[in-house]
C-alpha cells in the first residue's frame, strides 16, 4: 500500500476491484465503512457478487482478464471529459515527457518488438533529450509526441462500445463506475483502490496495475490521504517478506539480485545506480552503493573489507536473462534438474498453478523437508491421489514449527507498518520457532564445512552469524542488524557517532564499510532510542489517522508515500480539509525564506518548487523522488510488455479474437512447454471462463483453518459458483455435486448456483463464468475436496512470473 | 436495572462470521458435521451447540440482485414467552437476570419433556431455543452474562470488525440505532427499520423489507402466547425477576 488501512477512512470513494475486501481483508471493512458514513461512494467490481459487492453502494460485473479494458475505458473517459487535475500531471508526471521518433505502436505491438525472443528492445521508447541529456518536456500537454498526446491516442481506442464488447459490462454500468471514479479529479477529492490477486495473477498483472496507477495520477490521486494505489497483502507479514527478499531477483529492500555479468562490485553498483542529469531531480537511487555495501556489511561482518568487494564475490548471482520464480523452480523440479526442497511455511501441492505438475514435481526430488504446523498436501504427496508410494523415492522430513503467537519478532502489514509483537504461549511438543531451526541447521552445516570443506565455502564460513543469545535465536540481535550499526566512529554533519551504535536512520549509510544495515528501507527502525516497531503511541497529532507515534513504518515512519505530491508546487495541499503534510516556512516579499513542513514525514525536505508569489525556486526537488528524473510514470518504459498498458486476452479465453487488436494475448509471456502445461483456448471442450479465489473461513490453502472444527463447520467442502442459466444448461441443482475439468486436471465441488453469477454478453455471444476455492485438500477434510490449483494454468506475467488463476477455462458437468 | 441490549447493523455486516465462531469459543460449543447445501450459511441452522448464526440470504430483484446477511440469535425479550411458557412446566427452567436483562436457560430444562420443550419453542416468537436430544437441556444465546457481569462485551461484540454488532446500556443502544436508521433514511434507504426495538434487547437494523432477511427475523404472529399459555399466566403466582443464575 501506498497509503494505509486507516487512511481508506479519509476517502471520497472507494473501487474494489480485483479483490474482494470483505471477505479476504475482513478488518478494512472497518475503514471502508468509516468512509461510508462520511459519505464515501463504495464501489465493487468483480465477475461474482461477492460479500464486498453485498456492502457497495454500486456493483457491476466484468468477465475475469478484461481489466485492461475496464481501466482503460475509465482513461479515455477521464481525457475525453477533461476530469483529470492537468497542474499535477503536468509537472508531477512524466505526462510532459516528449519521446523519442523511435516510439510506436501499432496493431497490439509496441515498437522494438522481437518475435524470436517474444522481448521488447527498450530503447525504442527513450525519451527525446535536450542538450544537457534532460528529457524535453511540454507542460502544455500539447506537443503531438509528449506522453499526453500518446496516453491520449492510445486509450482513445478504448470505446465504452468496444470495452462493454470485451468485458460484457454493460455500457451504462461502465459509465456510471467511471463517472463515480472521476469526481476525485477534483481538488481536494480522493478516491482509492483496494486490489489484490484478482489483479496481479494474470499474464498481464503487472500492466493491470499499473492501468490503475496511471489513472490515480490523472486524477491527482497518488500522495494524498484516501487516495493511493493500495495492494491488500494476502498474509499478514507479506509485505515483510517481499521488503526482506524472499523473491528471487531482489536483496532486502528492493537492492537487485547480481547478475553473472555484474562481475565486481564496481561493475554492479554501476549498473544498478540510475542517473540523472536534472539538477532538479533527487534521484534517490543515487545512494545505491551506499545500501548494497552496509548490506554487504551486514552479511559478511569484519570479512568483508574493501579488498575483497566487501564480500560481494561470495554472493550467489543469477544468470543474464534467466528467472528464477516460483514456476521456474517448479518447472526445474518438474524437469528433475534439482533433487532437494524446503517447503517452509507453503503448501504448494495446493497454492500452486497446475498444482498437478508440482506434485508430480515432488516425485523427482531425493528429499524434501517440509516445514509447517500441520501434516499438509505437500509433506504427504507420496500418499496422495494418484501416487503409488512404492515408485516414489523421495524421503520426506517434517519439522513441526511455532505459530505465530508462539514466537517474537515484527510483523509488516501491507500499509508497510512494521509492529513488534510477543510472545504469548510456548510452541507445544518439539515445535520451535522459524529462527531457532534456521540457526540450528546453519550452525551445523557451518561445521560440517568447517570440518569437511566444500566445493565454495567462503559464503558460508564468511557468514556473519551472531544471532543467538544463551544459544537459542535471538529475534532482537537480527532486528538490530536489519536496522545497521556504525562499524568505525563516523562524523555526520558535525555529529559523531560511536562505533556499535545504531545508525539513526538511512540517511547516514557509508559506502565505504563503515556501516551495516540488513535492510536500508528499515533503518530506523531500531535504534539507539530502542525498538520503534514497539512503540505503541495513540496520539494522532495528524487528524487524519496517521498515529505516526503507533509502531514503525518504511520508510523513515513516512505513512503515505509520494506525499510531496499531494501538495500543489507552492507546498500547500490539495485538499485542505485531509492535508498529508503542508509548507509553512517564512515568506518574505512573496518567496520562502526559511523551511518547514508539518505534518506526516514529508518525502524529502527541500523546498517546494515554487514560491507564493509563482516564481520557481531552484533549490527544490521534483516529488517522485525515486525515479531517476523525479517525475512518475504516466509512460513506463522499463517493463517487459510495454509502455503503456494493453488489453490482451488471457492465455486460456473464451473468444476467438481480441477485439482490441490483432495481437491476441501478451506478446512477452512464454510458456513452459512440458507435458503437464498444456492449455485449451477457446477450445469447445471447456467453453467455461472460471476463476479462482479465497474464503473469510479458510486461509490460504486452508492448512491451519481445515484442521481447525469451528471453521470447517462454517466452510466444509469446495464449492463451484455458478448462475442460474448455467446451471439449467448443464442441468445442475443447487447443492449437487459437480466436475469441473480443464485441460490440466479435474476437481469435484458442490454446485452454489446464484443469483451472483450472470452470464455475460461478450462480442455477441453467451459466454458463461464460475468460481471455485482453492482452500481445500485431500488431506483433511476427507470429504472437502481438493484445489482448484489443480486446474489453473502454470504461465506467468512476464515482468513477475506471478502466473495466471484469476482467468482459465473449464468445463463442469453433473458428478 | 436490567437495561442492557444489542443494536446489530446489518449493513455494517460483511457475514464474516467472527461472531459465530467467537460465540462457539466462549461457549465452549463443539463444531456440529456440516456439509455444503449450496449456501454459504452453515450451519443450516440454529442448534443446541450453535447459538449464534449468520444468516444469507439472496435475492434478484429486477437484475438488481442484494445478498443480505442476518447475525441471528435470542432477541432476550424484555418480556420472554418462552419463560412464561417453561414456567409452566418446570420453575425455574428460564429466568431472567436482573442486571442485564439476559433471558438464561438453566440447568433445569432438562426437566421439560420434549413435549414441553416444543411447547417453549413455539411459544418463542423469534424460533430460538433447541434441545439437546441427548442431555434434554434446551440452549441459546447466554448474552455472554459471565462476561458482561465482568465488564466484558459479548463474545460475539467483542469478535465484529466492522461495528455491525454492538451492545451497551439500553437506552444508548437505541440511540445508536435510531441515529442510524435516520442517517439511513437520509441517504435513501426508504425502508430503513429497527425490528420489534420495543419488545426486544437484540435490536436488527435493516434496510428491506424483514421477510427477505429471515422468515423469523420479527417476531412471528403464529408464535408467541398460545391461549393455553395465556390461560395459565392467568393463574400462577407472582414470581417476578430471579436474580441468581443457575449454572448451566
Amino acid at each position: 500500500m501506498t497509503n494505509h488501512w486507516i487512511d481508506i477512512g479519509n476517502s471520497d470513494c472507494i473501487l474494489v476491484m480485483g479483490s474482494n475486501a470483505a471477505e479476504n481483508h475482513p478488518i478494512s471493512m472497518k475503514w471502508v465503512g468509516k468512509a461510508m458514513e462520511n459519505g464515501a461512494t463504495l464501489l465493487s467490481v468483480d465477475p461474482r457478487f461477492t460479500r464486498t459487492s453485498a456492502k457497495a453502494d454500486f456493483y457491476t460485473a466484468l468477465r475475469s482478464g478484461t481489466d485492461i479494458a475496464f481501466l482503460g475505458g475509465m482513461i479515455n473517459y477521464i481525457i475525453s471529459n477533461n476530469l483529470y487535475n492537468k497542474e499535477y500531471m503536468a509537472y508531477y508526471t512524466n505526462a510532459s515527457f516528449i519521446l523519442g521518433k523511435k516510439f510506436g505502436f501499432k496493431d497490439g505491438l509496441f515498437s522494438g518488438y522481437n518475435k524470436k525472443t517474444k522481448s521488447y528492445d527498450k530503447s525504442y521508447w527513450a525519451f527525446e533529450n535536450d542538450k544537457e541529456g534532460i528529457p524535453k518536456r511540454d507542460h502544455s500537454l500539447k506537443n503531438s509526441r509528449c506522453v499526453f498526446q500518446q496516453l491520449k491516442k492510445h486509450f482513445s481506442r478504448y470505446n465504452l462500445k468496444k470495452v462493454s464488447a470485451i468485458t460484457g459490462t454493460p455500457r451504462a454500468d461502465l459509465e456510471k463506475v467511471y463517472k463515480t471514479y472521476a469526481a476525485s479529479g477534483k481538488k481536494g477529492k480522493a478516491a482509492t483502490i483496494m486490489y489484490a490477486m484478482g489483479w496481479t495473477q494474470h499474464t498481464v498483472g503487472v500492466q493491470n496495475i499499473r492501468t490503475m496507477a496511471m489513472i490515480q495520477l490523472l486524477l491527482g490521486n497518488m500522495g494524498v490521504a484516501g487516495g493511493g494505489v493500495n495492494a491488500l497483502r494476502g498474509e499478514s507479514n507479506v509485505q515483510g517478506s517481499t521488503d526482506h527478499c524472499l523473491l528471487w531477483h531482489i536483496w532486502p529492500g528492493y537492492l537487485k539480485t547480481p547478475r553473472s555479468s555484474n562481475t565486481s562490485l564496481d561493475a554492479y553498483n554501476k549498473k544498478w545506480t540510475p542517473k540523472t542529469n536534472d539538477p532538479l531531480s533527487a534521484n534517490w537511487w543515487g545512494n545505491y552503493a551506499k545500501y548494497s555495501v552496509s548490506f554487504l556489511k551486514s552479511m559478511f561482518g569484519e570479512n568483508a573489507t574493501p579488498v575483497n568487494g566487501f564480500g560481494y564475490d561470495w554472493m550467489p548471482k543469477v544468470d543474464d536473462g534467466k528467472a528464477y520464480s516460483w514456476l521456474d523452480l517448479f518447472d526445474a523440479m518438474y524437469r528433475g534438474e534439482f533433487t532437494g526442497f524446503f517447503a517452509w511455511g507453503q503448501n504448494p501441492a495446493c497454492s500452486g498453478a497446475n498444482a498437478n505438475k508440482n506434485r508430480e514435481a515432488f516425485t523427482k526430488l531425493d528429499w524434501m523437508v517440509n516445514v509447517n504446523l500441520f501434516e499438509n498436501e505437500t509433506g504427504s504427496f507420496w500418499r496422495g491421489p494418484g501416487m503409488d508410494p512404492k515408485k516414489i523415492k523421495t524421503e520426506v522430513f517434517f519439522l513441526p514449527c511455532a505459530a505465530s503467537v508462539e514466537k517474537e519478532g515484527s510483523i509488516t502489514n501491507s500499509g508497510r507498518w512494521s509492529q513488534w509483537r510477543y510472545k504469548a504461549a510456548d510452541p507445544p511438543g518439539d515445535a520451535l520457532p522459524d529462527g531457532e531451526i534456521m540457526v540450528m541447521l546453519m550452525d551445523k552445516i557451518r561445521k560440517l564445512y568447517r570440518v569437511e570443506g566444500g566445493a565454495f565455502p567462503e559464503p558460508i564460513l564468511n557468514l556473519k552469524w551472531d544471532y543467538t543469545t544463551k544459544g537459542k535465536f535471538d529475534s532482537h540481535k537480527v532486528a538490530k542488524e536489519i536496522n545497521g550499526y556504525f562499524l568505525a566512529d563516523v562524523t555526520l554533519k558535525g555529529k559523531m557517532y560511536k562505533a556499535g551504535t545504531l545508525v539513526p536512520s538511512f540517511g547516514s549509510l557509508q559506502a565505504d564499510g563503515t556501516t551495516s544495515s540488513g535492510n536500508w528501507l528499515y533503518c530506523q527502525s531500531y535504534t539507539e532510542k530502542g525498538n520503534m516497531a514497539a512503540r505503541r503511541g495513540t496520539e494522532d497529532k495528524s487528524g487524519i489517522g496517521l498515529y505516526s507515534e503507533w509502531s514503525w513504518c518504511w520508510p523513515v515512519n513516512r505513512r503515505i508515500i509520494y506525499n510531496r505530491a499531494s501538495v500543489d508546487r507552492k507546498g500547500q495541499p490539495w485538499d485542505k480539509e485531509h492535508p498529508v503534510i503542508r509548507f509553512a516556512g517564512k515568506v518574505e516579499n512573496g518567496k520562502y525564506v526559511s523551511k518547514k513542513w508539518v505534518g506526516d514525514v514529508p518525502d524529502g525536505g527541500w523546498y517546494p518548487m515554487m514560491n507564493p508569489d509563482g516564481t520557481l525556486r531552484k533549490d527544490t526537488k521534483h516529488p517522485f523522488i525515486m525515479k531517476p528524473y523525479g517525475h512518475a510514470h504516466m509512460f513506463g518504459p522499463g517493463r517487459a510488455d510495454g509502455p503503456f498498458p494493453e488489453h490482451y486476452e488471457p492465455l486460456e479465453c473464451p473468444i476467438e479474437k481480441n477485439l482490441m487488436s490483432g495481437q491476441f494475448i501478451n506478446p512477452t509471456i512464454k510458456e513452459f512447454g512440458t507435458a503437464a502445461d498444456t492449455r485449451a483456448t477457446c477450445d469447445p471442450r471447456y467453453p467455461i471462463v472460471a476463476t479462482t479465489y479465497r474464503v473469510t473461513e479458510h486461509w490460504q490453502t486452508g492448512v491451519m483453518t481445515r484442521w481447525q472444527p469451528w471453521l470447517l463447520e462454517t466452510q466444509p467442502q469446495s464449492f463451484c459458483e455458478m448462475s442460474h442459466e448455467l446451471a439449467k444448461l448443464k442441468g445442475v441443482k443447487n447443492g449437487d455435486k459437480v466436475t469441473v475439468e480443464s485441460a490440466r486436471g479435474k476437481v469435484e465441488a458442490v454446485a452454489m448456483v446464484t443469483v451472483r453469477f450472470k452470464p455475460f454478453k461478450i462480442a455477441g455471444t453467451t459466454i458463461h463464468q464460475v468460481g471455485l476455492p482453492w482452500c481445500f485438500g485431500w488431506v483433511t477434510p476427507k470429504d472437502g475436496g481438493d484445489s482448484s490449483n489443480l486446474l489453473t494454468p502454470s504461465i506467468g506475467d512476464p515482468n513477475t512470473k506471478i502466473p495466471e488463476t484469476k482467468a482459465f477455462m473449464v468445463n463442469v458437468r453433473k458428478a | 436495572m436490567a437495561d442492557k441490549s444489542f443494536f446489530i447493523d446489518t449493513t455494517k455486516c460483511t457475514a464474516c462470521r467472527g461472531c459465530q465462531v467467537a460465540c462457539k469459543q466462549w461457549n465452549k460449543l463443539p463444531a456440529t458435521k456440516t456439509y455444503n447445501w449450496g449456501s454459504f450459511q452453515n450451519p443450516a441452522d440454529l442448534s443446541f451447540s450453535t447459538f449464534k448464526l449468520v444468516r444469507f440470504r439472496e435475492v434478484d430483484s429486477g437484475g438488481k440482485v442484494k445478498w443480505y446477511f442476518f447475525p441471528d440469535q435470542c432477541r432476550h425479550c424484555l418480556e420472554p414467552p418462552c419463560k412464561d411458557t417453561a414456567e409452566g412446566f418446570v420453575d425455574g427452567a428460564v429466568i431472567q437476570d436482573e442486571s442485564t436483562g439476559a433471558v438464561i436457560y438453566t440447568g433445569k430444562t432438562r426437566m421439560l419433556s420434549s413435549s414441553n420443550f416444543e411447547e417453549v419453542r413455539e411459544s418463542c416468537p423469534y424460533n430460538i431455543p433447541r434441545q439437546d436430544p441427548g442431555t434434554g437441556l434446551v440452549s441459546k444465546c447466554t448474552m455472554c452474562f459471565d462476561r458482561v457481569g465482568n465488564g466484558l462485551l459479548p463474545a460475539c461484540v467483542k469478535a465484529c470488525p466492522t461495528g455491525s454488532m454492538n451492545f451497551g446500556n439500553r437506552g444508548d443502544m437505541l440511540d445508536m440505532a435510531n441515529k442510524k436508521v435516520a442517517a439511513l433514511k437520509k441517504k435513501g434507504y426508504k425502508k430503513a427499520q429497527l425490528l420489534d426495538a420495543d419488545s426486544i434487547r437484540v435490536i436488527f437494523l435493516v434496510v428491506d423489507d424483514p421477510s427477505i432477511y429471515h422468515k423469523f427475523s420479527v417476531a412471528q404472529n403464529d408464535v408467541g402466547i398460545s391461549r393455553k399459555l395465556a390461560l395459565r399466566k392467568l393463574f400462577r403466582p407472582a414470581t417476578g425477576l430471579i436474580t441468581g443464575v443457575a449454572k448451566l
